[in-house]
C-alpha cells in the first residue's frame, strides 16, 4: 500500500539515509560504521522491490553508481574480470563477452527484459544469490570468483563456496562484492556452452534452468565438463557426480542419459506457487540433457 | 533523512525539487513533477507500466530512486508527443491500430517502442515482442500492440525520419 508523506508524495519504502559513494574506500568505511545497518545500491532492480516491501529496512543506502571503475570489462591473459556495477545489457552487448565468456551472455539474455537489464548488474545479481538467477548460476559453472572488499582488506571467493542459501551468500554485511573473475581457457580450446530454461514468460526468474560448459580435447574425448542447475534447491547446484561420469569419455546422448540420475542426488527442489517439486526433478533432467547435448555439438564444431 | 535537492531534466525541461531519498524516481514523477502518465503498476518491476527512458534507454521508474536520476534525463510518455501537444507518430499508431483496451499498459508499452524504433526502424515481429517482453497488458491486446508498433514503424520509414 501506497503511504504519503506530509507534502503529499507517496512513500513505500522505510526512512532511510542516502549518500552518493565517490570511492570504494568511503563504501568500505560507511558499511563498517553502519554496524549491518547499511546496505549497497548497484542497479536497484532487486533491492528497490526489498525497499518498497519493507523486507530490507537499512539506516543507510550506499550508492555505488557514480564510482567509475566499479564498471568495465577486462579480459586479461588467463581471466576474464567483470566489474560489480557492470550493467547486464552491457555485458550482454560486449563482443569480449560473447566471444570469450559465451555462457555468461547466453545466460544474461534470459535475465529481466530490457528494462531491468539496463540498470540491474552482474554484481548485484551475484551479490542477491536468488537460487533462481541465471547470473549465478552460469558464474557457478564457468568456476568464477567473487573479489569482496572491506575496510580491513581484500579476498576472493571462489562461487562453489560463496552461495550459502536463498538471497545468502559469504559476503559479510561489512563488506562490498567489488569484481568477478573468469577463468580463461587457452583460446584454441574446443568448448561449447548452453543455457536453457523453462519460466513462465521470458525474462522471469527461472522455475528451472540448466548452465553446460564442455571441453573436449584433440580426439574428441570430453576434457572438462560442467553442468549446474539453477531453481531446484536454495543455492545453485553443481551436478558434480554427473561431471565426473563425463570426464575422458566421448559424450553422446546415451552417456547422459546414463549419468542423469545423478542430478536427483545432488537437488533438493521444494514446492511453491510455480511448481512442485516433482515437476522440477522432472525438467531438471530434461534441460539439463538439452544442455549438454547442445554444449557438446557447439564443442564438435 | 532530510530532504535532497535533485535537478534532471524531464522531457527536454529542468527540474530541480527536493526530496527524500525513499521516494522512487516513479512517485517523484507522478506526485512532485505531477506527470501522471506514468502509470503506477506491481511496483516492484514485473509490469512495465512505469517504463521511461532515463538517458534514452528503457528502465523501470519504481526500481528506481528519484535522487539517483539526479544530473540524468529522463523522458516519459508526455515527451513521447509532438511539440505543439499533439500525438507523437507512436501515439498515432496506437489510435489507429487499437493498441489500447482500458490503456493502463499503454504508457510503458509506448516507451519500449519508442526505444525499439529509435534503434531498429524496421523491426520483425519477434523483435518487437522482445521489446515489449516486459510489459504485461492484461487486457491481453498484444496483438494490435504489435500492429501499432509496426504502423508507426512504417510511417516513421516513410517519412524519412
Amino acid at each position: 500500500m501506497a503511504r504519503e508523506d506530509a507534502t503529499g508524495v507517496s512513500v513505500k519504502a522505510a526512512k532511510f539515509d542516502y549518500i552518493l559513494a565517490e570511492s570504494v574506500e568511503e563504501v568500505v568505511a560507511t558499511l563498517d560504521r553502519g554496524d549491518g545497518e547499511a546496505i549497497v545500491i548497484a542497479g536497484g532492480q532487486s533491492l528497490m522491490p526489498m525497499l518498497a516491501m519493507r523486507l530490507a529496512t537499512p539506516a543507510m543506502v550506499i550508492d555505488i553508481n557514480n564510482i567509475a571503475h566499479l564498471s568495465g570489462i577486462d579480459v586479461r591473459a588467463d581471466e576474464a574480470v567483470i566489474m560489480a556495477c557492470t550493467r547486464q545489457a552491457t555485458a550482454l552487448a560486449s563482443p569480449q563477452v560473447q566471444a570469450r565468456l559465451p555462457l555468461l551472455a547466453k545466460a544474461i539474455s534470459y535475465v529481466g527484459h530490457q528494462q531491468t537489464r539496463n540498470r540491474g548488474t552482474v554484481g548485484g545479481s551475484l551479490s542477491h544469490a536468488d537460487p533462481a538467477s541465471e547470473i549465478p548460476l552460469a558464474a557457478l559453472t564457468m568456476d568464477a570468483r567473487v573479489s569482496l572488499a572491506s575496510a580491513s582488506g581484500t579476498r576472493q571467493v571462489a562461487l562453489a563456496d560463496f552461495f550459502l542459501g536463498p538471497m545468502m551468500s559469504a559476503r559479510a554485511d561489512n563488506e562490498i562484492l567489488l569484481s568477478v573473475h573468469f577463468p580463461l581457457g587457452s583460446n584454441d580450446t574446443r568448448m561449447g556452452t548452453a543455457f536453457h530454461e523453462v519460466s513462465e514468460r521470458k525474462g522471469d526468474f527461472a522455475v528451472v534452468a540448466a548452465a553446460a560448459q564442455i571441453q573436449l580435447d584433440a580426439n574428441g574425448l570430453c576434457s572438462k565438463a560442467a553442468l549446474a542447475i539453477g531453481g531446484v534447491d536454495g543455492v545453485p547446484r553443481r551436478i558434480t557426480g554427473l561431471e565426473a561420469r563425463l570426464l575422458g569419455s566421448r559424450i553422446d546422448q546415451d552417456k547422459i542419459r546414463a549419468a542423469l540420475p545423478e542430478i536427483a542426488n545432488a537437488i533438493t527442489p521444494g514446492d511453491d506457487q510455480h511448481a512442485s517439486a516433482a515437476y522440477r526433478r522432472r525438467v531438471a533432467g530434461v534441460l539439463a540433457e538439452r544442455a549438454l547435448l547442445e554444449a557438446v555439438a557447439e564443442a564438435e564444431q | 533523512m532530510s530532504k535532497r535537492e535533485i535537478t534532471l531534466s524531464i522531457n527536454g525541461k529542468t527540474h530541480t525539487g527536493a526530496i527524500e531519498p525513499r521516494v522512487s524516481l516513479l512517485d517523484f514523477l507522478r506526485d512532485e513533477v505531477g506527470l501522471t502518465g506514468t502509470h503506477v503498476g506491481c511496483e516492484h518491476g514485473v509490469c512495465g507500466a512505469c517504463s521511461i527512458l532515463l538517458d534514452d534507454v528503457p528502465i523501470r521508474s519504481c526500481l528506481m530512486l528519484a535522487v539517483q536520476a539526479d544530473g540524468h534525463a529522463v523522458t516519459t510518455v508526455e515527451g513521447l508527443s509532438n511539440q505543439d501537444g499533439s500525438p507523437g507518430a507512436l501515439q498515432d499508431a496506437f489510435q489507429d491500430a487499437h493498441g489500447m483496451q482500458c490503456g493502463y499498459c499503454t504508457p510503458g508499452m509506448l516507451i519500449s517502442a519508442q526505444a525499439l524504433l529509435a534503434d531498429n526502424p524496421d523491426p520483425s515481429v519477434d523483435e518487437i515482442k522482445d521489446a515489449i517482453g516486459g510489459n504485461l497488458c492484461r487486457c491481453t491486446g498484444y496483438v494490435q500492440i504489435i500492429e501499432s508498433i509496426q504502423l508507426a514503424a512504417s510511417r516513421l520509414r516513410e517519412a524519412g525520419q
